[in-house]
């Protein structure tokens, strides 16, 4: 579904993704893992086109979209739900919704379906969406990102500020996502027990670099790493 | 009595013009965060080429129209060529290019019909309505400026509220990055937005020329109680620039009245000054981050 080969980013001198490879498949979540400036807001922002690469490839059903126009990409069916929930505060709930699914016509979801799936938002409809709780705008920037039917997701810190709780919660969703929707997921976290407790597969990057792409059980079981690179 | 009925007409239409003008230096505001110094010298040139359609067609309803497709060009033009390569860079950045297409636009006008004033015709009669035997200072010229810039101002309102358009455009205003993701076509929506803004600013240029004549350089104070009131309702706000032109006309038409004219441009900077004071983000403003 997206194929990313040898991909590197550079702000300046600093390589901030270096020649990173990986693959995500529908039906499954893949966790991107590691410190602060390990670069995997970098490499969604990459792989989505609002950071161009200075080498590599980034594939999505096949076709090459590394050079394609953010707006282009989104539209073909890649949801970016960027760091510290990109709701739109301005606006309100179903206006952000509503966004979401603007260039899927009739193929978009309904708002509906989305406050199925998130009831508490539909008492909030009217409201700006600067009035919801963290959680809420976390579930309305997932939500919204849904309602254009993408085949993959790119979620940036979903548990960012949250309580335990919450991010129990949202990471249970998105495993239900990838599971009835067949979404391929590409989940950053610094929560990298709650990333990998829904997660099939935790790729760890380190300065720009992979240096782990395993199952979550091989993860957890390499102390090394878990220590050096996850914090648990 | 009558004095201050009259007067509080003539505020009404003369705020009517600076909601307009004040509305199309909010809308640039909002998409661009640029304040455009050359909304007036753009309007000026709208109402020239309109002034050149009626005399030439004696239409002035196709003199309108044009106007309104030259502001339309005008503010894609503007933005698309001047504005863009300068949008991400500091904001002092656009300012000098805002200020360089003034003094281009006045001079190229002053080339093309030179700089002596010429008259402009109302669309309507600008003789005062009859009431009770006295003539008020309102006349059916003002009864039509004051419905245009409603006009303008519930269609710009409808169009942000309802439409696919409109929502691209305000998501693309507040969060470019996030309306990206969304698959809105960012930069395209800011070109939409200088557009609008044109259109507007032409707008007004037309209503308003009947009664500042027509010169390069005579829709430059215009362009100042614009600002003092998009300022006055806080810069990024539709409503607020209604309602703050509307006050500004009103404290402006009050002062002009009962002080004498000469006082106007003193009184707008008075206000200005009195709003940034007291309430600097404006009385509308949703903001709370400001850059300028």
């Amino acid at each position: 579904m997206l194929e990313i080969d040898g991909l590197r980013t550079e702000y300046g001198a600093v390589r901030a993704l270096d020649e990173i490879s990986l693959r995500v498949e529908p039906g499954t979540v893949t966790a991107v893992l590691g410190a602060n400036g390990a670069g995997k807001t970098t490499l969604l922002r990459t792989i989505s086109g609002l950071v161009r690469p200075s080498a590599g490839v980034v594939r999505f059903e096949g076709t090459d979209i590394t050079r394609m126009r953010v707006e282009e990409i989104v539209r073909r069916g890649l949801a970016h739900v960027p760091e510290g929930r990109g709701v739109i505060a301005e606006l309100t709930v179903e206006e952000n919704l509503r966004l979401g699914g603007l260039f899927k016509g009739a193929q978009a979801m309904a708002p509906q379906e989305v406050y199925e799936l998130f009831p508490r938002l539909v008492e909030r409809r009217t409201q700006p969406a600067s009035r919801l709780s963290g959680g809420e705008r976390q579930m309305l920037s997932i939500g919204r990102a849904l309602v254009g039917r993408p085949k993959v997701l790119l979620l940036d810190e979903p548990s960012l500020g949250l309580a335990p709780r919450l991010v129990a919660q949202i990471m249970g969703m998105v495993r239900t996502l990838a599971d009835t929707l067949g979404l391929a997921v590409l989940l950053v976290e610094q929560n990298a027990r709650s990333a990998l407790s829904v997660a099939n597969r935790g790729v760890v990057l380190n300065l720009g670099k992979v240096v782990a792409d395993q199952s979550p059980a091989e993860l957890a079981a390499d102390e090394r790493l878990r220590h050096a690179y996850l914090g648990f | 009595m009558t004095k201050f009925v009259d007067y509080t007409l003539n505020g009404v239409s003369t705020g009517a013009i600076y909601a307009a003008v004040a509305l199309a230096l909010v809308l640039i505001w909002r998409a661009t965060r640029i304040v455009n110094f050359a909304q007036g010298a753009m309007l000026m040139f709208t109402t020239y080429i309109a002034s050149a359609v009626i005399t030439s067609t004696g239409s002035y309803v196709l003199g309108f129209v044009v106007a309104l497709a030259t502001g339309l060009v005008l503010g894609a033009v503007v933005e698309r060529v001047l504005i863009r390569p300068v949008e991400n860079g500091p904001p002092l950045n656009a300012v000098i290019v805002a200020l360089g297409l003034y003094t281009l636009l006045i001079a190229v006008a002053g080339m093309i019909w030179s700089n002596t004033p010429r008259s402009f015709p109302p669309a309507f009669s600008i003789r005062g309505y009859d009431i009770g035997g006295t003539r008020v200072l309102f006349a059916p010229n003002d009864t039509f400026i004051v419905l245009v810039v409603v006009v303008v101002a519930v269609g710009l309102a409808a169009l942000f509220r309802y439409t696919s358009l409109g929502l691209q455009m305000r998501a693309a205003a507040f969060k470019p990055e996030v309306a990206q993701l969304l698959g809105v076509r960012v930069r395209r929506m800011f070109t939409f937005g200088w557009s609008l803004a044109a259109l507007t600013g032409a707008i007004a240029g037309v209503l308003v020329a009947p009664s500042v004549f027509l010169a390069p350089n005579n829709f430059d104070p215009i362009l100042i109680s614009g600002f003092v009131a998009a300022v006055l309702g806080g810069l990024d706000s539709p409503p607020g620039a209604v309602v703050g032109g509307m006050v500004l006309g009103l404290v402006l038409s009050y002062v002009a009245g009962y002080e004498g004219d000469a006082l106007v441009p003193l009184a707008a900077l008075v206000v200005l000054m009195l709003v940034l004071m007291v309430r600097p983000t404006g009385l509308f403003s949703a903001s709370k981050e400001r850059r300028v």
